[in-house]
């Protein structure tokens, strides 16, 4: 396995609460990676730290090899993008203008015909054409996400980081997203790490699964390595039946184990 | 550099030539290239407009003088003893009406730029360089020179100077209390509602222990006014916006990605933290000498950027251009009336301004559009 990020011995702390510890992980290149755990349990966190969007109080982030902690601001947005769960909308913005911005690490004050271009080819590969006139806030949940992906690729980064992608959407959005990002990965050489929530989403279009609690790494691997009842019971706190279809594992979930002496099981108390 | 030969390696770069190669371009792409040409074509009319609007303003006064003596007069100053004209005449033009209306062009283009980049780093669109409390700051240091005469610069500029000096002192004090809790927008907008109330009050503790005259100096300042323009305060208005407006515009692409967001502008390579001080800092300054000079003209700031946005939407490498512009055009008529409204009586810009400013804007925002192009 080719390695394309790695995390070594990561800590984060928020307001002496600590959020992540001794955390460290490999991501193989060109691999769909989906970051699973309670809420509270770091993965946004890991996400955000990854990308340097918050400082890690300790700890070493590689990127190919290079330590990014030593990157510039613009220097590690050419390796990695982040495709933030929803984007400010205070002020207009055409979907032109905003995929546009993902070219800030590249471009200087006047911006280049190439930079024009390499937008619209992001917009031709995402099928956003019809749209980029429109205003940003105009578009529909799935439509923004998919913009923001598009972003995400006008950046040319290796390693896209995605938080939460698919929370606000309904299911054919759901689909649409993860096989857009499935395909680009398979297409465009892309590594994408993905905070998420759904399970089922998660095993259907994840290489690899890693499983947090309590801002440590419970379980990674294949997805029907991580997604066990066990792994379920000790990091969710619920029972459930796993059916495994076409090798992809699927949840049921049963029941929520009760919570004793006041402990919610799995979520962490910061939050 | 390292970074640019990574977009190069195969499979990550998209390919761009295949279709410019063949010369055909999208629907799509000639809609973009349209609305950017038209983009442009507007900052150039903005430009005719400023020069249209004041070469008709110069004409119109109380003194009445004809259209062609005014030229004739202005032509002089380049081609002494061509034309017949008087001394009043030549000063009314050079002394009076020059000033003022390169005074309103200056202080119209300075805090409509400063509102519409404060608006960008801080997220918000009711930040202008009064929601924030430079004016009020400035406001209470002019009533410090004329309730207790304590002054920083003496004679002619006495008030001016304790003006600038408190907008500077106010604009510090809020960028220093949002940069102990990390410099995030919401502190520094709530710091600085928080000490607009804290001077109002002072302000009026003043007022109400003041003389009458002590008291008009204090309420004329606070109604905003060009009157007070000679060409030595233009050319340091002018200095100013020459220094802080370029090093603003600068940083346009910086403010077109903390628009959509701190977070997401760091995962682009912007530390918005230290362009938002940076462009605090440098807009604080330029507003403070306005302000100054001329009192509280409020409004501008606030309208002129969301008029720009209105128009042309949010890409500050045209934004901050239109804003201004436009805060210069909405300020040369606001004077142009008040000078000439109720003549030889002069009604302080500020509230000509605010009077028409305000059901303009108001039918802008309720018309209820989301569109922001014109297309």
């Amino acid at each position: 396995m080719i390695i394309k990020l790695a995390v070594k011995d990561l800590c984060f702390s928020y307001d002496s609460v600590e959020v992540l510890r001794d955390l460290s992980l490999d991501i193989g290149d060109g691999k769909i990676v989906s970051i699973i755990g309670p809420n509270g349990s770091g993965k946004s966190t890991l996400i955000k730290c990854i990308d340097r969007i918050i400082d890690p109080s300790s700890g070493h982030i590689l990127v190919d090899r290079q330590d990014i902690t030593a990157m510039s601001r613009m220097e590690l947005a050419r390796n990695i993008a982040y495709v933030p769960q929803n984007s400010l909308r205070v002020f207009p913005n055409s979907v032109f203008d905003v995929i546009l911005m993902g070219r800030r690490p590249y471009i200087g004050w006047k911006g280049s015909s190439n930079d024009d271009q390499i937008v619209w080819a992001v917009i031709r590969l995402l099928g956003l054409e019809e749209y980029a006139l429109h205003s940003f806030t105009e578009l529909s949940g799935g439509q923004q996400q998919k913009v923001l992906i598009a972003r995400a690729l006008a950046q040319e980064a290796g390693v896209i980081l995605l938080d939460e992608p698919t929370s606000n959407l309904d299911i054919w959005h759901q689909i649409d997203v993860m096989g857009v990002l499935r395909s680009l990965v398979r297409k465009q050489d892309l590594t994408a790490i993905i905070a998420i929530h759904d399970l089922n989403m998660a095993a259907r279009y994840s290489d690899t699964i890693v499983m947090m609690k309590h801002g440590k790494i419970v379980a990674a691997g294949k997805p029907n390595e991580v997604l066990t009842t066990e792994n379920l019971t000790a990091v969710y706190g619920i029972t459930a039946t796993i059916r495994i279809t076409d090798d992809i594992p699927v949840i049921i979930p049963l029941d929520r184990i009760p919570v004793k002496s006041g402990r919610i099981p799995a979520a962490a108390s910061h939050h | 550099m390292k970074g640019m030969t990574r977009g190069s390696v195969p499979g990550k770069t998209f390919d761009t030539t295949k279709r410019t190669r063949t010369g055909k371009v999208s629907k799509a792409e000639e809609a973009q290239s349209l609305v950017t040409w038209k983009k442009g074509l507007f900052l150039i009319i903005l430009a005719v407009i400023i020069v249209v609007a004041s070469a008709v303003i110069i004409t119109i006064g109380p003194m009445p003088i004809t259209i062609p003596d005014v030229y004739c007069t202005l032509i002089d100053k380049f081609v002494p003893g061509v034309f017949s004209i008087t001394q009043s005449m030549a000063n009314v033009i050079w002394q009076i009406r020059m000033p003022r209306i390169l005074g309103a062009v200056l202080v119209g283009f300075g805090l409509a730029i400063c509102g519409c980049v404060m608006q960008a780093v801080l997220k918000n669109p009711l930040a202008s360089p009064f929601t924030l409390g430079i004016s009020s700051g400035a406001q209470f240091g002019v009533s410090l020179a004329a309730v207790f005469g304590i002054t920083i610069l003496g004679g002619p500029y006495f008030l001016i100077g304790n003006a600038c000096l408190f907008a500077l002192i106010c604009s510090g004090v809020i960028i220093a209390l949002s940069g102990m809790k990390g410099g995030t927008s919401e502190t520094m907008i709530l710091a600085g509602v928080a000490i607009t109330y804290l001077f109002q009050a002072a302000n009026q503790l003043f007022s109400y222990i003041a003389n009458d005259e002590q008291r008009t100096i204090m309420s004329v300042w606070g109604m905003g006014s060009i009157s007070g323009l000679n060409w030595h305060s233009i050319l340091l208005l002018g200095a100013i916006t020459v220094i802080c407006v370029p090093l603003l515009f600068s940083k346009a692409w910086d403010l077109n990605l903390m628009t959509v967001g701190d977070e997401s502008a760091k995962s682009m390579g912007v530390d918005s933290n230290r362009i938002r001080l940076f462009v605090m800092v440098v807009s604080s300054i330029l507003v403070s000498v306005l302000v100054a000079f001329v009192g509280v003209i409020g409004f501008i700031g606030l309208v002129a950027p969301h008029i720009g946005r209105m128009i042309l939407g949010s890409d500050h490498r045209f934004l901050i251009p239109a804003a201004g512009g436009i805060g210069a055009v909405l300020l040369l008529i606001a004077d142009a009336i008040s000078v000439n409204l109720f003549a030889p009586t002069v009604i302080p810009t500020g509230i000509i301004m605010s009077m028409i400013g305000v059901p303009f804007f108001l039918y802008l925002i309720l018309r209820g559009r989301r569109k922001e192009y014109w297309s």
